[in-house]
Parts: structure tokens; sequence; C-alpha cells
């Protein structure tokens, strides 16, 4: 059992939407007490003066790529990423080799993260078998498995046929199950490269028009309705996509969506060098779209803000700029985003910033279903991050967990910086560092992490 | 990256100035082409590499003769398939080229943006020679030159270029460079063909082939392919040269003939009739030894250390 920390002076999160100076007491991998001047002979004392302390963020998108391409990321670097980042959840996409659309790939990638145990890895499944778009995966199975896969996407890839989309739905509805939507109207976005407009035809790439994100949010919002499914949008990119949302919303519907840094941060104007690491998928968008995603997070027509995680090897981006592939790496990186270009301007409260990378994701995700609601109050699961919101720090991609480099952050200097992640309870890193955790792929202390975590799941039992 | 070796990447890094101090450059290059014996020294010892990674016969041996007159020695590296399609990433093959010690690589290349990538993996001079559909501004200066000789001056010239403007890199660099020296551009072409706010590069727009005919000085003609009607660009070839070919009876009824240019190879009967092209075969061939003068202009531009950066 972890030994007991006590983080004191910071400015915490003790109900959703409501920093105030408390101190939180953590043994025994749950929260004791959490409120001002708790006294206690803590084994540990983390002085959190000047730091905010937060329930560990929550990412309902990030791509692992275990199995089947550990050279780009797998659990155990994505999980190091992870907890430097100040993320304690992490849902990964099931565009794996296999893809995980069965219980037994959706465990094994559960499993890996226990291993690791440095953080909550829970991986979504595929919507289709091998996410071909063709026939429905065991969505029951794979909700019923110990991994309790809740999510389901083709992400990476749009489910082309509206009417198989319109079954996924009505089943998905029965089973409990979120469908998590890649916008996309292939034969509009094929071969595209870019957003659509001044810039693509500038520099000659193939555009990727709104539209052909636009018309599949438009889709999949009246599917939804019409079966009463429960729909998640995923990586909105564009202004008229905010307005479905928003619309929908006002028709009464209870569709979710995510927004990523990158969307944000950074315009098409960026590409004019051709890096490849601004090429993802959507892709960054116009000014005027940028404006129209502030403003949706800002009146809350944004839930959650998510990283979409894509690490690519460096071969996959070295390369001539249509063959690159699309993706951007977004763990360690996202806070300080956040921080930088929506605290830091006033598009939202720290308040509001925090909710959406914390508790409003996992209530997306229906993290209830086994006793986690991100909130630091008595009795709830250890998951913390204490950052520093005015510390600024030079984005060195050198310095990254991740196995991977894609990002077009290099050099930038952004505010916030993670100095504790404690996940159960353990503090797994410590003044900015990752402590405790074995470089090594196996950690010797399985069963004890595996019992700690599968006891918070829904699972059945231990890994045989 | 750290290449800081001259390059011609695109008619958009130009100024003014560059592009008529090449076009300068370039009429004195022609002079000597037009000698008995066509070559000066100004490259000698000087090695340039022609990575041709995508079908061209033209603008490779346009560049290999520019810069035989200029003296250099070249090297052809010529493949119909991808670098990817072959194994090697365009990064190794750049990088094993240049370790043989050349002093400057013309490349042409199916995706945008690859000369601009390849400098940043060798280090030596690098030209683009046609990027996928970004520019090709060795096409564009040629095309000036001729414009210039043939017209006596550039500035307030009427050009109208017809044809797929989406997929051609020869009118991005020419919509470019004829801005830069004060022409007109419009661009003639069904709007399926025209890129998204190609207006905003400096260009009027058009669907009408005759309004543009009674407007132009310039008339160039862009080759069409079939391949755009699966697209569902036009219907038919038959009906693209029914609403923007040079036809016969086009051409006669114009009173005032403008300069009929095309970047070749052209189709005959569909962009331009036969017997049209025939009437005007002096300017198209012109552009093509007019090529070779503007390529030893580039080339002794970037390396022969002849101007400042």
């Amino acid at each position: 059992m972890a030994d007991s920390v006590l983080i004191k002076g910071g400015s915490a999160l003790l109900e959703p939407g409501r920093l105030t100076q408390a101190d939180v007491l953590v043994a025994d991998g749950v929260i004791r007490r959490a409120g001002k001047g708790v006294r206690s002979q803590a084994a540990r004392v983390i002085d959190a003066s000047g730091c905010v302390v937060a329930p560990g963020l929550v990412d309902i998108h990030a791509h692992l790529r275990e199995p089947g391409m550990e050279y780009k990321e797998d659990v155990a670097s994505g999980s190091r990423a992870a907890v430097c980042g100040g993320y304690t959840t992490v849902f990964c996409m099931p565009n794996t080799e296999p893809a995980i659309d069965n219980a037994s790939v959706a465990e094994y990638v559960f499993d890996r993260g226990v291993d690791e145990g440095l953080c909550m890895i829970l991986p979504h499944g595929a919507i289709t078998v091998g996410r071909a778009g063709e026939v429905l995966a065991p969505m029951g199975e794979m909700g019923k498995c110990r991994a309790g896969v809740k999510g389901f996407s083709d992400d990476g890839s749009p489910l082309v046929d509206a009417e198989i989309m319109r079954r996924a739905m009505e089943y998905a509805r029965t089973m409990g199950a979120l469908i998590i939507s890649h916008s996309e109207e292939r034969s509009l976005s094929a071969d595209g490269q870019m957003n659509e407009g001044y810039y693509s035809t500038f520099l000659g790439l193939r555009g990727i028009p709104p539209e052909s994100e636009e018309i599949a949010v438009f889709r999949d919002i009246r599917l939804a309705e019409k079966t009463g499914a429960r729909l998640h949008l995923a990586h909105l990119s564009t202004a008229g996509s905010v307005a479905l949302v928003r619309d929908a919303r006002r028709r009464g519907m209870e569709v979710t969506c995510e927004v990523t840094p990158h969307h944000f941060s950074l315009d098409e104007s960026a590409l004019m060098d051709y890096d490849t690491n601004l090429k993802m998928n959507p892709p960054l968008r116009s000014r005027a779209d940028i404006e129209a995603l502030l403003e949706g997070l800002s009146d809350g027509t944004i839930d959650a803000i998510a990283t979409d995680h894509a690490p690519h090897a460096p071969h996959e981006k070295e390369t001539e700029f249509d063959v690159a592939e699309f993706g951007v790496v977004g763990l360690e990186t996202c806070l300080g985003l956040v921080m930088s270009r929506l605290v830091e301007p006033g598009v939202l409260s720290l308040e509001d910033a925090l909710g959406k990378l914390t508790a409003v994701p996992a209530h997306i995700m229906e993290m209830e279903r086994f006793g986690y609601r991100a909130r630091l109050e008595e009795g709830e699961p250890a998951d913390i991050v204490v950052f520093d919101p005015s510390a600024e720090w030079t984005v060195d991609p050198r310095t990254f967990k991740s196995r991977s480099r894609n990002t077009p952050y290099a050099g930038w200097g952004l505010k916030g910086k993670v100095t504790h992640t404690l996940f159960r309870g353990t503090v797994v890193v410590a003044d900015g560092e990752l402590v405790g955790a074995p470089e090594t792929a196996t950690l010797p202390a399985r069963d004890e992490a595996s019992t700690a975590s599968t006891a918070r799941a829904e699972g059945t039992k231990a890994k045989g | 990256m750290g290449n800081d070796h001259r390059h011609l990447l695109a008619i958009a890094d130009l100024g003014r100035e560059d592009i008529i101090r090449l076009l300068d450059s370039a009429r004195s290059f022609a002079e000597v082409s037009a000698r008995p014996v066509k070559k000066v020294p100004a490259l000698r010892g000087h090695t340039i590499v022609n990575l041709f990674l995508e079908p061209s016969t033209r603008t490779r041996m346009s560049f290999e003769l520019a810069a035989k007159r200029l003296s250099a020695d070249v090297m052809n590296f010529s493949t119909s398939t991808s670098s990817l399609s072959k194994g090697e990433s365009l990064k190794d093959t750049g990088k094993t080229i240049v370790a043989m010690g050349v002093d400057a690589v013309v490349i042409r290349h199916k995706s945008a943006g690859a000369p601009r990538a390849l400098t940043g993996w060798v280090d030596c001079s690098v030209v683009n020679a046609g990027d996928g559909m970004h520019e090709h501004p060795t096409q564009a200066l040629l095309d000036l030159f001729t414009m210039r000789e043939r017209l006596g001056g550039l500035e307030g010239l009427k050009v109208a270029i017809v044809g797929d403007i989406d997929h051609s890199r020869v009118a991005r660099s020419n919509i470019l460079a004829l801005g830069k020296v004060g022409a007109e551009v419009l661009l003639v072409a069904p709007r399926s063909l025209l890129p998204e706010k190609v207006e905003e590069m400096g260009a009027r727009v058009t669907g009408s082939m005759d309004e543009a005919l009674a407007w132009c000085d310039v008339l160039y003609l862009l080759r069409i392919q079939m391949e755009r009607v699966a697209e569902s660009r036009f219907p038919s070839l038959r009906e693209y040269t029914l609403e923007y070919g040079l036809t016969q009876t086009r051409w006669s009824r114009l009173e005032r003939k403008p300069l009929v240019m095309h970047p070749g190879p052209m189709n005959r009967g569909v962009e331009i009739a036969s017997v049209v092209a025939d009437e005007v075969e002096s300017v198209i061939t012109g552009q093509v030894s007019a090529g070779v003068a503007v390529r030893m202009a580039v080339l002794f531009e970037l390396l022969g250390g002849g101007h400042g950066g």
C-alpha cells in the first residue's frame, strides 16, 4: 500500500468549478481528507503553495499504438508520457494492429496498463470488425470484459456507410455503449492533405473541405437522434461543426464533443513551410474556425479537451508532405497549451478548463460505473495532478517520455507545468520528473497494482 | 537543417527585381545559344544532378542542356517510380547523391513541397523543376521571358490562362510571377477546374473563353487531361473543346490575335485546333529554346556567385 501523502497549501479543485486553498491528505490510494488546515503525520508532504491541485487529467482520445505499432508508442511509453503531462486516465483508440475489436485485445491493452501501474489505460473498442466498416464488433462482450469498454469508434477512419452507423447506434444503445464519431465524409476528403482554402491552393496540396467534417457531424447527430444512441463527436475542427452541435443541444439532444489543443492553438497558415508535424486529420483550419472553437469552449458547447495524441516515428514524418502520416503527439503539451491559450487569455476560467480536462470527460465515459468521478473528495481514488499555473517552460521534444517526437510545438514557451502526479495515492511524478517508474516494460509488483486497479473496474477476475 | 546554399524553390520566394534580373541574365545566355560554339566555362568544375522522380523528358533535357552549356558536369537520376515505392526515402536518396559531392540538385517530384523538404536534408543548392500541384518556377520564368521578348514588356500585359488551373503548377507559378511584374491575369475555366480561393493569389476568374479572347494580349493554354473526366471535373473532351478550346472558328473570328502560348506537350484537337497550333508553333517552340536560356541564368545565379543574397 502506498504511504500517506499530504499535499499542502495548494489551490485545490475540491468541487467542480471552484478552487479553494486547501490541503489534501492521501492514504491507501484514496483521498482521506480534503480541506483547510489538514493535520497529519503523513509520511510525505508535498508543498503545493502557488500550485493548483486537481484531479488527474482524463484524456478521452489518445493513440497508444499497442498492439502492433510499438515502434511509435506502447502502453509503457504512453503511460509515462501521460503522467508527465498530468494525466491519470487515458482512453486509447482501437486503431491498432490487430484492432481492438474484441475482448481479448481490449483486455490485453487494459492489462498492459495495469502492468505499468502509472495510470489507468482504458481502451475504446472498434465499432466494426477490423475497423473495416462492414461487420459490427462485439460491443456487448467488450463492455463486459475486464477492460469495461464503454466507447466505440473506428477513429482514424470514418464509418462510411450510414446504414451501418445507424445499426451500430441502435445496437450500442441496447448495450449501453457510447458511439464516438470520427466525422469525415471521405468522398470529399479523399487524398486531402490540409484544410481546403487559400493556403491549400497556394501550396498545391489537396484540400480537405470543412464540409467533409460537417456533413458527417450532421449525419451522425441525426442518426443519434433517430436511434436514441449516445453520441460523442471526436476532434471537432470547424465553425460549422460547432454550430451543428449547438443546434442539436437546443433541440435537447445529449450529444457531447471534444476539441484538441492543436485545433485551437494553430491555424492552416502555419503550413507554409510544409512542416509535416503540422499534418493531422482533421487538419488545422482557418482563423475563423479557431474563433468558433474558442466560442464553443467558452459557451459550453464543447464539453471536453482531448489530445488526439498520435505518435509517429521520424521516418513517417521526414518525408514528402503527402506521404507523411497524419497526427501529432499531445499528452505532454496539452495542459501547457490549455493554460497558455485558453486560461491565460480568458477564454476559459481555470476551473472550467480543469473541468473539461477531468470531471467532464470522466462523466462522458461514465467512469462513475467503477467508482471514479475525477473529484478531490474524501473517499475518492487519489488520482491527482499538482501543477504550477504560472511556471513557464519551453517545449523540448527531446525530453518527451513518449516514444515519438512529432510535435509542432518545439521551442514554444508555455505556461503551466506539472510538478506532481499521483496515481492511486502513489507519487509517480515528483518535481516534474518521473519517479518510481521502471524503465522496463513490466513491473515486478504487478499483482498488487493489478488488484488495486481491477478492484475499481467492473472487471471480474485478475489476469490469469 | 542549416542549408545556407541558395535555392530556387518557388516564384513565391522571389521579388520583382529577382525576376527581372533573371530575365535579363537569360537574354545574355540566349545569345550564347545562338553562337556556333554554344558553351561558356561559367560553371566548369561544378556538378549538377537532375533528380527526376516523375516522368519528364522536356524539362530534364532543358536543364541538362543548360548545365552543359555552362560547362557543368551533369548526372541524371531519373525514375518513373516514387522514392517511396523504391523503398528509399527522399531524404536518403538526396543524402546519397549529395555525398558524391554535387553542387546543385534539380528536382522534379510529384509531391508538392518536396524541393523545400530536400533543402533540409542536403547540403547544396536545390532547384525546383516542378513539384506536384505547387510550382514550376523555371517554366514561369521562361514564359515571362518569351512574353517580354515577343511583346516588348510585361507591365500591364493581359494574360489569360485557360484550362485545368487546379492541377497546374505552371498556372500557380505564372499567376504569381505575372502578378509580381505588374501583368494582369485572368483564369479561364469552369469552377470545377479552379482551386479554392485562387482569386486571392491575385487573378480574376471567368468561365467564358470568348470574354477572355476579347480581352487578352497573351492566351496561355494548359494541357487538359482525360483523367479529369473520370474525376467529374468536366463532362467530356468534346465539351471541353466546345467551351474552352482554341478552335479554328474562335481563332479566325479574332480581329486582334493574342500571343498563343502552351507549356507543352499540346493536345492537338483538344485545347488547341491543329491548324491553329501550326500557325502559332513558332512561339511555342520559342518557349522551349527560352527554357534553356532561363535555366542557364538560374543555375549561374545560384552556383556562379554572380549576385549577392
